[in-house]
Formats: structure tokens, sequence, C-alpha cells
């Protein structure tokens, strides 16, 4: 059996008509992933044991016949989700030997529902980057081309799938960082509403932002594990108190009347042409699927950027002062004093992009600047989801590219931070206006590099996204290319 | 103490009330005084990485019931902020308070003055925030001991309006306000447990005028009794200096009774 070449969906079927045993399907995976992972870093830790485990509790329920959908399914985990006595590094020498004493919201759903965590996912330090490559870990490379990056911030959750290496993983999005990956890997990725999955257990990055959310080979798959992890938690004020409907029962393959939105400034000028041509076709085949398509536009697109590097960061200064050295975590070595141990513990234990961060968000949050930098920034956060808002009220989706060009070289943008944060120009504005969006693969570029294209939805609309996902993956096979490996 | 019958004494009193909450603010550990360090605590009072706070409701209610006590306004819609700054016993690097949007404001309170009168005092405000842990120093060599028991008991800020004009009427005040809520049941008022203490913004300034002088800080006045006693030593010092203090900005801040700490004066960040 070549695990690489299954979906979720098949193999739930095959595990439950005994063609498999979830303990052969985990061996499987555990084996490809120590052939493969060292050439492409997409796991910080494998926790075989831990697996091993899991496949065989998995084994006795499909024999009891009391499974879940997710029962005996290998996956990931982005290494943020705190994991009770597996380490949990967020990506940073700062928890590089951090044990939690205490199991996150989404992966105690997932351990509940029967599903085998193979291990924990590369990720940028605390999730800040594009790439992957503030990883204290080392970079994450593209299973399409070691050369390349896989895009961040969860990276190692979409090179894990692309490479056939889980049959789902848990990714969490930020500024994008579900999609991008998504998009740069050929994977389908899906942001929720803020607030759909709880943030219990997952370390903050940006709070008013976090999503956690699946990375999958396909819609369908998505499906099952949104199912899995969505809905209320007494343990997140913020998670939405609201039914979770059953996705995988509204995937419908036609659009018929279905009215998608093209908000006219998410084609600039200088969009790769292949990205271009794909959306084209894309279009195209919405329009073939029953979809009705009309120009939209959203004016505040362009205040993206600086609004989010003003609120994101803000909120991590914030987030990432529990960081100390006091409690949990990395000390320096022999601290004269306190000023001391703060010092050298947050100089030593953060990576350049954290701190960069760090010292952005407590800039824009001193007293005399609050006002002009993060109190005007929520203010333009307003105007950019009343812009969604308004174009709702015509549309049932938006269609936009998920990135602007595909996966870059690595170390290309490493030393350019704002050419780096351009990456998320076409995601951030769905995290600002707390949206759900889904990123899938639409085409290759001249060298055979996957392209995303994403769709928005309203607030706790994730069954039309996938739904539409799910209809254009009926109509075409991009979702199905695998990289050679 | 110097009673210059042309200068008033002008004062505002903060009261920060623990509240008799089974449980502490944003978590379900225990507020039970005089445990052994370190055993009601949590991943959400350790501010591990990823937990989340959730707001008591006896906490809001008991809010909700002071506000009502004192007349006071109370807002369908408050809002909590975090105030950042580093220091070993506050686990998050921050405190979570209420800034701009308290639960109750503008109410007030009537006391009875030393000559039989009585007198209205206003309340700008009360605002739910948590207590911070403790640092432990004594008898250890080179390194502090931290106990986070303490950390996330829910307290009210009770800020006064500077409309007391002497230590007698804030001590009537005090008195009042610690009868109130002890009969509301929501903080028993121990101020040797620390259960209800007292920080005072004393300024000085020559009758008829409307503002305020330089304002000293006096911190945690553990008792009513040394809070009225008329020879209260730093009311009497702050109006014997008064004449060559500077009349505009904060006075410095004094640490009368140092049982809890105040936040360091290199704290830059405002709440948001
Ligand atoms: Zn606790």
């Amino acid at each position: 059996m070549d695990p690489s070449q299954l979906t979720l969906v098949q193999t739930q079927s095959m595990l439950r008509a005994r063609q498999i045993s979830a303990r052969e399907l985990a061996i499987a995976f555990l084996d490809r992933i120590d052939r493969i992972n060292p050439d492409i870093n997409a796991f910080i830790t494998v926790d075989r044991e831990g697996a091993l485990r899991a496949a065989q509790q998995a084994d006795e329920r499909l024999h009891q016949g009391n499974a879940t959908p997710m029962t005996g399914i290998p996956i990931g985990v982005k290494d943020l989700f705190c994991t009770e006595n597996l380490r949990t590094t967020c990506g940073s020498k700062m928890l590089s030997r951090f044990i939690p004493p205490y199991e996150s919201t989404v992966t105690r759903k997932l351990k509940e529902a029967g599903a085998v965590i193979l291990g924990k996912t590369n990720m940028d330090e605390f999730a800040m980057g594009s790439s992957n490559e503030t990883s204290w870990f080392g970079p994450v490379k593209n299973p399409w081309d070691p050369q390349r990056i896989p895009g961040g911030s969860s990276g190692g959750s979409a090179a894990a799938l692309a490479a056939g290496l889980a049959l789902a993983t848990i990714g969490t999005d930020t500024g994008g960082s579900i999609r991008q990956p998504a998009a740069l890997t050929g994977i389908t990725g899906l942001k929720p509403t803020y607030g759909r999955v709880s943030r219990y257990g997952m370390i903050a990055f940006a709070s008013s932002l976090d999503q956690a959310g699946p990375m999958a080979r396909s819609a369908e798959d998505a499906a099952v594990v949104l199912q899995c992890i969505a809905g209320h938690d007494a343990q997140d004020s913020t998670s939405i108190r609201a039914d979770v409907p059953d996705y995988a029962k509204t995937l419908y393959p036609r659009m018929d009347a279905i009215r998608i939105g093209i908000p006219t400034e998410y084609r600039p000028d200088n969009l790769l042409p292949e990205i271009q041509q794909a959306l084209e076709k894309a279009e195209q085949i919405f329009r073939d699927l029953g979809a009705v398509l009309v120009p939209v536009s959203l004016p505040h697109t362009r205040y993206a950027i600086p609004t989010y590097y003003i609120i994101a960061p803000a909120e991590a200064s914030s987030n990432l002062a529990r960081y100390d050295g006091i409690r949990f975590g990395y000390r320096c070595q022999d601290p004269v004093d306190l000023k001391d141990l703060y010092t050298r513990t947050r100089t030593e234990g953060f990576g350049d992009e954290v701190k960069r961060r760090i010292m952005l968000g407590t800039y824009v949050l001193s007293s005399g600047y609050y006002d002009a930098y993060y109190r005007k920034a929520q203010k333009v956060r307003r105007l950019i989801a009343n812009d969604f808002h308004e174009a709702f009220k015509s549309v049932d989706l938006l269609l936009t590219p998920t990135t602007p060009t595909t996966a870059f070289p690595l170390g290309d943008k490493i030393d350019d931070p704002v050419a780096m944060y351009l990456s998320d120009l076409f995601t951030i504005n769905v995290n600002l206006a707390g949206l759900p969006g889904i990123s899938i693969p639409c085409g290759t570029d001249a060298q055979g590099l996957p392209i995303g294209m994403q769709l928005i939805a309203p607030i706790l609309k994730e069954e039309n996204l996938l739904s539409a996902a799910h209809a254009f993956q009926t109509a075409t096979t991009w979702h199905q290319r695998k990289p050679e490996l | 103490m110097a009673h210059d019958p042309l200068y008033e004494t002008v004062i505002g009193l903060e009261v920060h009330a623990q509240m008799r909450t089974q449980s502490k603010i944003f978590c379900g550990c225990s507020t039970t005084f005089g445990a052994e360090a370190n055993t009601q605590i949590c991943p959400v009072c350790a501010a591990l990485p990823g937990v989340l706070p959730v707001l008591n409701t006896e906490l809001v209610q008991m809010a909700i019931k002071t506000g009502l006590a004192i007349q006071g306004k109370i807002r369908e819609r408050s809002e909590f902020s975090r105030k950042n700054y580093f220091y070993p016993d506050l686990p998050a690097g921050y405190q979570i308070s209420q800034f701009e949007l308290p639960i109750i404001e503008q109410g007030e309170l009537h006391v009875v003055t030393d000559d039989g009168n009585k007198k209205k005092i206003g309340i700008t405000r009360i605002h739910m925030e948590v207590d911070a842990g403790k640092s432990l120093h004594e008898g250890i060599q080179g390194f502090s001991w931290i106990d986070l028991n303490r950390t996330g008991t829910p307290l009210l800020e009770i800020v006064s309006e500077p409309d007391l004009r002497s230590s007698q009427e804030a001590g009537a005040y005090l008195k009042k306000l610690r009868s109130i809520l002890r009969y509301l049941q929501v903080c028993d008022g121990n101020m040797e447990e620390g259960s209800f203490r007292c920080d005072a913004n004393v300024s000085v300034r020559k009758q008829g005028q409307t503002r305020l002088g330089t304002r000293t800080e006096l911190k945690n006045l553990n008792s009513i009794r040394r809070c009225r006693c008329p020879g209260n030593p730093t009311l009497g010092r702050h109006l014997e200096h008064h004449p060559s203090h500077a009349r505009q900005g904060r006075g410095p801040r004094l640490s009368l009774f140092p049982r809890t700490r105040s936040p360091p004066a290199g704290d830059s960040s405002g709440p948001h």
C-alpha cells in the first residue's frame, strides 16, 4: 500500500471494511515519514509510540463499531497546539523543551474522535512568517521543489500533506497561515470563521485574528476534519455558540444560481500572469457549474498590510510577554539580576522576526502612540470588515487568488520583511474581518508549481465554501496532482 | 498637623476589595486564603502558553450588587484591557483590568462627618481586575520564590471622587464602604489579610481653588485607624511640605506599608 495515494474519505471506508487496520495505516505513514521527512523537515516531533497506541485503540473502536469519521485517521498537528506530555515548541528555541501539562481543545477533540496523531508539524516561530524559514528547527522544503519555500506559517502542515506524510493536518491562520501554504503546496486549506474552532490550548500569536482549521487533500476531506474540531467551547469565551452543520452532507457538486463576486482590487497589474490565467479558467468552470459571476469592489483592500502589521504585532507583544524565563521555557545561563534574566532570556530565546514584531507591537501600544496607531488600525479594520459586509449583500461568495506569486526560492525574501509581508496581501483582510476562507488548487505555473485560489464566505458559512470547493474539485483534478518524491 | 485655615486637604481613595467568589476571576481555582504555596493554581493561573480567560459570572453579579448599593450606573457593555509590565509574580506579563469601560460608574456614598453633618462622596467608578501573585524574599539567598495562589483573585477597584477633605472623612468613607461590602457578602473586609486595601491620593490647595494641587499617592493604608489617626505622619508631612512642592504634575509615589507591590515605575505601555 502506498499511503501517499489515499484520501481521508477513501481511507474511512477501507478502515470500516477491514481492508486495512489503523495500525497498518499508522505504520505505513510513520515509515514514510522516516524516509521522507529528513529531506523536507515537515515534522518537528514524530510521536511513533503515541501514534501506535492511538492506532491500537482505534482498531478496538472500529471492531466494536463505535468509530467516528476520524477514527484511525493519521494526522499531523501544527506544533502550537498544546499536547499533554508531548513536546510543543511553537517553532521556537524559547519552547524547544516545553512539555505541556494540559491538552488543547482541538487535539482533545481529535483524540476523543480516535484520530491518530503522528506528530507535531514544523512552523514559523510563534507562527510569525510566510515561508517557514523562521523556525528554530530549520526551514521546511516545498515537496514540489526542495529549493523553494512551502509558505508559512503552517508550512510543515502543508508540506506534510503534499508529501503524503498524513491524511490531514491541522494548521492555524492569523493572516493567511493556512491558505497561503496550502496554495503554494497544492492542497486544500480552510480558515474557519473567527470563533468557529476553539483557541483554548493554541499558543496565541494575535488573539483577535488566530483561528485553527483543517488542511487536507480535498474539500471533502477538510469537511470531515472541520466537523470534528468545530463548535463552542466553554474554555474559549470567543468561540461562537452556534450549531455545527453536517458539512459532509451539505457538499453539493453543482453551483446553480450561486453568485460569486470577483473583487477588482484583488487582480493587481503585477499579478503573476499564470495566476491570472488560472483564475480566469476557474471562473469559467464555476460558470459551467451554474454559478453567476459579478464584479464587486472592496475599496479598503489596500490598507490590509499596514492595518495588520499594527494589530497583529500589538497583540503579539502582549501575548509573548509570558516568555520571561521565570516559570517555563528557555532561561538564560546564570543571570546576575532580574533585568538580566529578562533581557538575555528573551534576546537568546526569540528569533529575529519574533523580536521585530515584539518591538513593533510594543511601540504602537506605548502611551502617546496608542491612539495614532492601534486605535486607528482598529477603526480601519472596521472599514475593511464593512467592505465585505456590503459585498455579501449582493453575492454569496468571493473569488480571489490566494497568493500574488507561486512558491519562491528559499532565502529569497527572508532579509526583506516587507516583501515577505506582501505574500499575504490577499489573505490578511479575511482575518481582519473574521470571515471564513478556503484555498484550493486551480493550476500550475510554467515550472509546474501549484497555484491556489481563495473563496471567501460570510460569517459561519463554511459549508458554502466547502460545497463550492467540492463542486470545483468534482469538475477538476488539480487537487489530485502530487509531487514526485 | 498644621491646620492652616488658608489651605484644605483634598483626598480621593482607591479601594481594592477582594471579592468572596468561590473561584478565581478567570479559572476554576479556589480563592481560599493561606493555602500552601502554589497549591491553588492551574495552567490559566500560571499563564501557560495557549490558555484563555473565562470570566467568573459570580464576580459580575457581585460587582453589579455593589454598583446598585452605591446608586451607580451599571454598564451593559463593559470591557477588559491588559496593562502590560514585567514582574515575576505577574505570570502573563500583563494585568487584566478594566480601563475605558468599567462595569460601574457615577455612584455615591453618604457619610456622617465628625461634626455630625451628612456628606455625599462621589464614586467615580468601580471596575473588576485580577490580583497578582506574591514574591517571597525573606530568608532566601540569591533568588526569590513565587507563590501564584493569589494570582487571579478577583478584585473590585472602587475609586472615589476627590471629595474627602480630612483623614476623618476618609476614615468614615472607608468604614461605610466596608460595611456595605460586608452586608452584601461580597467582601470580608479583612484589612490584615489584604482583602480590603486602600490607596489614597492626597493633595493640598488654597481654600476656594478648584484646581488640585500636587498629588501624593499613599499606598496600602492597611487599617482604617491608621487612616483616621489625626497625627497621620504622611498626611501631616504632606501639609508641611506643601508650600515648597511643585504645583504641577504628580508627586512621588510613596510606599508606606509595602504589603503588596505597585507597578514599577518603568511601566511605559498603557492598557490596551
Ligand atoms: Zn487557576
